[in-house]
């Protein structure tokens, strides 16, 4: 063994040969202690480097990453209550509208009705009266018209009586002759 | 690679040779290939962990997505494994898992040197792995840290050979989790280098140059083959570790 490990520190230390040493290279413990040294010192310096400074900030980007897109979902989703909640504002603001309009064209066609009614009715008791004082006159003028006949039919007798006798006639008893005619 | 001809030798890529040779009283501490390639793969992951997350962007660039989908990937792998109380140790995981799956990516690189290809490098990991269990094992449960090679529910009669075996099986286990990482990159790059070996053969011997592509294309497979490994192997790796992990923090079974 002793024998070995000379052999292989006496074959590394010849350059351009190393293949015919007797150990296989990487069981060769003359290798070892600067191996480990290295290993040691390089493997340190990564976990110190890493568990310092990389992963830490790795960490911290992560995190970043995860609050922001949190937040933006909360945003997003506030964004969304807001719109949705503008859509039925809108909704109530139209739906509103309508049923005034509604109304305000009920109210006016009930306004031009009754006008029209007042009016119609007006105009019929105007034109009713006139009616009425067509009548009275017409009743007036007919019994005047009536009166008038006796007259001239007391007066055609009478005129008759003188024309055939000659000899002017007795008014009165004309009168009643032509009374007792006419009842 | 370098030595062109029949003597193609497999293990030649294993080799180290120190590029500053350093000594600290009497240690070697050499500056080798293998120091070289450890300090690419902690550059590597600098590069991506360090100046890919510098400007923390909301939305990620190219390589923040990376950076990020690496740390979310170990994360969510320590968290199913071990639980929450097990992101404690996330850094760590982390650091080895990275470390491991660097060293496989850029060993497979043509003319690299592969760092967990080293027997030492895979076995301080995984000694240093049970030894963090068994610390902190201890420290969290005290002597109830030892129900783990107790379990409950068994026969008073069968009990002395279930807890013979339980520890049998924790003390493998360094030995396992470094032999598998090791040996899969081992046997990887020498298939590989095997088959570019025949390749070149084939082309020195004649009429047989003919034939040169079909190793060829086995390189092709294997290199893609080679990929996958060396993801799932740093994978099974970080994942054990979790495993284990979570024996110390809930050592009941």
């Amino acid at each position: 063994m002793a024998h070995d490990v000379e052999g292989h520190s006496a074959g590394t230390e010849v350059p351009g040969n190393p293949a015919q040493e007797g150990a296989f290279p990487p069981f060769d413990p003359a290798n070892f202690t600067s191996e480990l040294i290295w290993l040691v010192l390089t493997f340190g310096a990564l976990y110190l480097l890493m568990s310092k400074l990389a992963l830490p900030r790795v960490a911290a980007i992560l995190a970043a990453r995860k609050d922001r897109i949190d937040s933006d979902l909360a945003t997003a989703a506030k964004a969304q209550d807001e719109a949705a909640a503008a859509a039925a504002a809108h909704e109530k603001t139209l739906a509103d509208a309508r049923a005034k309009a509604q109304s305000v064209g009920q109210a006016a066609q009930a306004e031009l009705n009754a006008q029209a009614d007042t009016r119609r009715h007006a105009l019929e008791a105007d034109l009713n009266a006139k009616l009425a004082t067509a009548e009275a006159q017409i009743a007036a003028t007919k019994t005047a018209a009536l009166s008038n006949v006796d007259a001239i039919a007391t007066e055609a007798a009478q005129a008759i009586l003188q024309h055939i006798t000659g000899q002017p006639a007795d008014a009165a008893a004309v009168a009643a002759a032509v009374a007792a005619q006419k009842a | 690679m370098s030595e062109a001809g029949p003597a193609i030798d497999p293990i030649h890529q294993f080799h180290i040779h120190p590029i500053a040779p350093l000594n600290i009283f009497g240690v070697d501490a050499s500056f080798t290939n293998a120091s070289l390639f450890m300090l690419i793969v902690f550059l590597a992951i600098a590069f991506l962990m360090v100046l890919g997350t510098s400007g923390s962007h909301i939305v990620p660039n190219r390589l923040q997505a990376a950076a990020e989908m690496a740390y979310e990937f170990v994360a969510s792998t320590v968290r199913q494994t071990a639980g929450e109380a097990g992101m404690k140790f996330f850094p760590f995981v982390f650091s080895v898992f990275m470390f491991v799956f660097f060293s496989n990516f850029i060993g497979l690189i043509p003319y690299t040197f592969t760092v967990t290809s080293q027997i030492i490098v895979t076995f301080a990991f995984a000694c240093f792995i049970i030894g963090l269990v068994i610390a902190y094992g201890f420290y969290k449960n005290g002597m109830h840290f030892l129900n783990l090679f107790v379990p409950s529910g068994v026969s008073p009669v069968l009990l002395p050979f279930i807890v013979l075996i339980e520890i049998i099986s924790f003390a493998s286990r360094p030995i396992s989790l470094s032999v598998r990482l090791f040996a899969n990159m081992l046997a990887g790059h020498i298939t590989l280098k095997v088959f570019g070996g025949f390749v070149a053969m084939l082309l020195g011997a004649g009429v047989y140059a003919l034939l040169a592509p079909l190793p060829l294309i086995g390189i092709v497979l294997l290199t893609a083959f080679e990929l996958l490994v060396a993801f799932l192997q740093a994978y099974v790796f970080a994942i054990l570790t979790c495993v284990y992990l979570n024996d110390a923090i809930h050592p009941g079974h």
